[in-house]
């Protein structure tokens, strides 16, 4: 390996620094000569040259600030349910109206007139009060001879009668000709209908009517979350205040996405980044004991890493991961952690085995041991540096494959338990919610790309300027 | 993998000879993964059995007795792998009076239809889409491939997957269509998913056909090629691409594992009823039989495909002779 580099260096001559051909104080002006630089230095400079491994590496650099220091700054709790605000989407600065804690709403009886008929208008349907979030109400003219009505409620104009969008209920008899509406309401346009039922069936009519509904929150909420004081909370009523920022959204229990994209980011990097660093180890001193021993040794040692990787990995990542069980109020991370471990660490020893065994027959670790050189002497000065490059490109290229195997477990719900948020179930949990609230897969989603993308940027940067030959292998 | 050149001939058939001792440390590793499928197993805390419902000692005692729970765990490894010898993987679980061998039978060809449909999108479009950056070095075109390349190896599989759902609806809306987004009842609803699935792969081998396809830009035989008077289009058809390929042939069956274990999530997503989905929804259970009939026949699954395309290897590449 060593050799290679330096024979290559001889062929082509790398580019350098302009300042070290500078004359050298103190010597006679004549000899042109270059500071010597060792191996890391050498790497260093060629990975200065490489713009997207550096910004990649200023990318990671931010993930691990935002992951230690995010709940710092950002200090809400990532557990709160705010249920004011569903899956609302990303806002800094949103208003809603205080209203009171009781719903003042009478139903509304009234006898039908035998003059009325109903058209596919909106005419003879009104709003109650005002729609907001909390609630909506409307009445309309009764239909001589229903004897009840359907509700409809729809997110755009209807076109037919068969899409009205969904049934939220059924007055019974026809002198009830109003309906109030609590559903899961969002600040957008509603489109509700009725349909009056006879006693021959179904009405082949309908009425529509748009309303407009305006955020809302009530009063001891508004308190709760202690937006305004509760002395004087009576001169709120009827007034718009500040709603909490979330200005990544929340989610489906109204808890802040940005807060919990930070708790994940704590367990997703912490598996991400551990298990990586540990397995590494492992098959660092499996691989090079293997390899350094050599013989019948090396061919047990290796026939049994053989049999490790012939498993089919995210089976028994999965099968290994419920085996090591989870007991109550525990959040999950141990077990994917021992299962990562125990099936990624043969992969890592095969590389650093044939490494090693490469590194044997050179020449001048035949002359260190001819030399008399222990074990020790050997490992240390001769096979721990020639294979400290090759390691550090294995583990940047492990971190996001473990990231990745994270996000899957957890996405299909063999991951951490909630309520411990990782990125992955986060992506689970926003996937239900997909067509109504992108923002709850889009976020967690984006963290885990940017995440694997710096660190594979990153982990090409470093082979490149360590000049390590891997077998790319896939899983 | 472990070829050296041909120098003697140690028998008639020497790919014969290698397919055997592939097979036999086949069947070794086999039975690891039996092996550690059953102890694996058998950590887990609690069994199918201590369910919801409340069972009487005696009726706890007799199901013990039909699914062999109440041997020493020995006994039980022994008559595990017996069965396994024979093909048996016994009866479920969770699923009263259904065999596993029947569900693996009636789900495995759907993951596998999904499967090989997934691997001809991403070997044919990673072939093509590797030749074309590659003729097509440092231009816009290669660029972009690449960087598409980089984006999908980056991106979780199931935001493929979940994104697609939502395109398809957002399709169907719009041009009135009747696209199926989820479910299996034929042919058509597995286009999405097989593409979903085949991404992955198919950027990893548009990186590795490119990569090959520049590696041998410089070979002997190509400018002996050229210094022959053969035409860029020979050339490429007769001495680059069929060289280029080989590298994407050994990395076939790998590729294999990884489209079958990524096929738990397409077909979760897309709710096809593949092993795959079962196999989830065993662990989920702690359905024994069920986890470890799908496992040792996964494994097995995959351990034979490696060694096929190791053979198969072999022979697409006359240079490397596959005797030891």
């Amino acid at each position: 390996m060593t050799t290679k580099q330096t024979s290559a260096k001889t062929l082509e001559p790398p580019k350098m620094d302009e300042k070290e051909f500078l004359p050298y104080k103190g010597r006679t002006p004549d000899i042109i000569q270059r500071p010597s630089r060792n191996y890391w230095q050498q790497a260093f400079s060629k990975l200065k040259t490489n713009p997207s491994a550096l910004i990649s590496l200023l990318i990671i650099i931010a993930l691990v600030v935002f992951t230690l220091i995010g709940d710092k700054i950002w200090t809400v709790d990532p557990y709160d349910q705010d249920l004011t605000q569903i899956s609302s989407p990303p806002s800094f600065n949103k208003k809603a109206l205080v209203i009171p804690d009781k719903i003042h709403y009478q139903p509304i009886i009234q006898p039908s007139k035998e003059e009325y008929t109903l058209k596919t208008t909106s005419s003879g349907m009104s709003v109650i009060g005002t729609p907001t979030t909390q609630f909506i109400a409307f009445k309309w003219q009764p239909v001589a001879g229903a004897k009840g009505y359907q509700i409809f409620r729809h997110e755009y104009l209807p076109q037919h009668i068969d899409d009205l969008g969904v049934p939220l209920g059924e007055n019974e008899g026809g002198e009830h000709v109003s309906y109030l509406d609590a559903l899961r309401l969002e600040p957008i346009d509603y489109f509700y209908s009725i349909i009056p039922i006879f006693d021959e069936g179904q009405s082949t009519q309908y009425s529509t009517i748009k309303l407009t509904a305006m955020d809302a929150i009530p009063l001891s909420d508004a308190v709760e979350l202690g937006i305004i004081p509760i002395h004087q909370k009576t001169n709120y009523l009827g007034k718009f205040i500040h709603l909490p920022a979330h200005p990544l959204g929340t989610d489906y229990l109204g808890r802040d996405l940005l807060a919990r994209l930070i708790e994940g980011a704590k367990t997703s990097l912490f598996i991400g980044v551990l298990a990586p660093l540990i397995f590494v180890f492992l098959g660092m001193l499996y691989g090079g004991i293997s390899g350094f021993l050599g013989g019948k040794a090396d061919e047990i040692m290796m026939r049994f890493v053989d049999f490790i990787i012939a498993l089919p990995f995210l089976l028994f990542m999965i099968l290994f991961k419920v085996a090591f069980g989870i007991g109550p109020g525990e959040s999950g991370i141990f077990p994917m952690l021992m299962a990562l471990i125990l099936l990624s660490w043969p992969s890592v020893a095969r590389l650093i085995r044939g490494q090693v065994l490469q590194l044997k027959e050179m020449p001048y670790i035949q002359a260190s041991k001819l030399m008399g050189a222990n074990v020790f002497h050997l490992t240390l000065k001769h096979m721990l540096p020639n294979v400290t490059g090759l390691l550090l490109v294995t583990l940047t290229f492990a971190i996001p494959s473990a990231i990745f195997t994270e996000a899957f477990l957890s996405f299909i719900g063999m991951g951490v338990v909630p309520p411990t948020p990782s990125w992955g179930s986060l992506c689970n949990d926003g996937i239900h919610t997909l067509l109504t609230h992108p923002h709850e897969l889009f976020f967690p989603a984006l963290f885990i790309s940017v995440t694997v993308l710096a660190f594979n940027l990153l982990g090409d940067g470093l082979r490149d300027a360590f000049d390590v030959k891997m077998k790319e292998d896939q899983r | 993998m472990s070829e050296t050149l041909h120098t003697q001939k140690t028998t008639s058939y020497p790919w014969l000879a290698y397919a055997i001792k592939r097979l036999i440390s086949g069947v070794i590793a086999i039975w690891f993964i039996a092996t550690a499928t059953f102890f694996g197993m058998h950590l887990i805390p609690g069994d199918p059995l201590s369910s919801e419902k409340k069972m009487s000692p005696q009726i706890r005692k007799n199901l013990e007795a039909r699914y062999g729970l109440d041997k020493p765990l020995l006994t039980q490894y022994g008559i595990f792998l017996k069965n396994i010898a024979k093909g048996d993987f016994g009866i479920s679980f969770t699923q009263e009076n259904r065999r596993v061998n029947d569900i693996i039978r009636e789900h495995f060809p759907i993951s596998a239809l999904l499967g090989v449909l997934a691997l001809i999108f991403a070997t044919l479009g990673g072939i093509f889409l590797g030749a074309f950056a590659a003729t097509h070095k440092n231009q816009l075109s290669d660029h972009v491939i690449m960087l598409m390349v980089i984006l999908v190896v980056s991106v979780p599989g199931f935001v493929f997957a979940a994104l697609s759902q939502l395109g398809i609806m957002k399709i169907n809306d719009a041009f009135n269509t009747d696209f199926p987004i989820a479910g299996f009842s034929s042919l058509s609803h597995l286009v999405v998913p097989s593409i979903v699935l085949g991404l992955g792969t198919l950027a990893y081998l548009t990186r590795l056909m490119r990569s090959s396809l520049l590696d041998i830009e410089s070979a002997d035989y190509i400018r002996t090629a050229k210094a022959k008077g053969l035409s860029n289009a020979q050339i490429f058809a007769k001495h680059k691409l069929r060289n280029a390929l080989l590298p994407v042939v050994t990395v076939l069956g790998p590729a294999v594992a990884g489209i079958t274990t990524g096929g738990f999530v397409v077909e979760m997503i897309f709710a096809i009823p593949g092993l795959g989905k079962y196999f989830v929804e065993a662990v989920q259970q702690l359905d024994y039989t069920v986890i470890m009939g799908t496992a040792v026949f996964y494994g097995g699954f995959l351990v034979l495909t490696v060694i096929l395309v190791d053979i198969l290897y072999g022979w697409v590449d006359p240079r490397i002779q596959v005797v030891k």
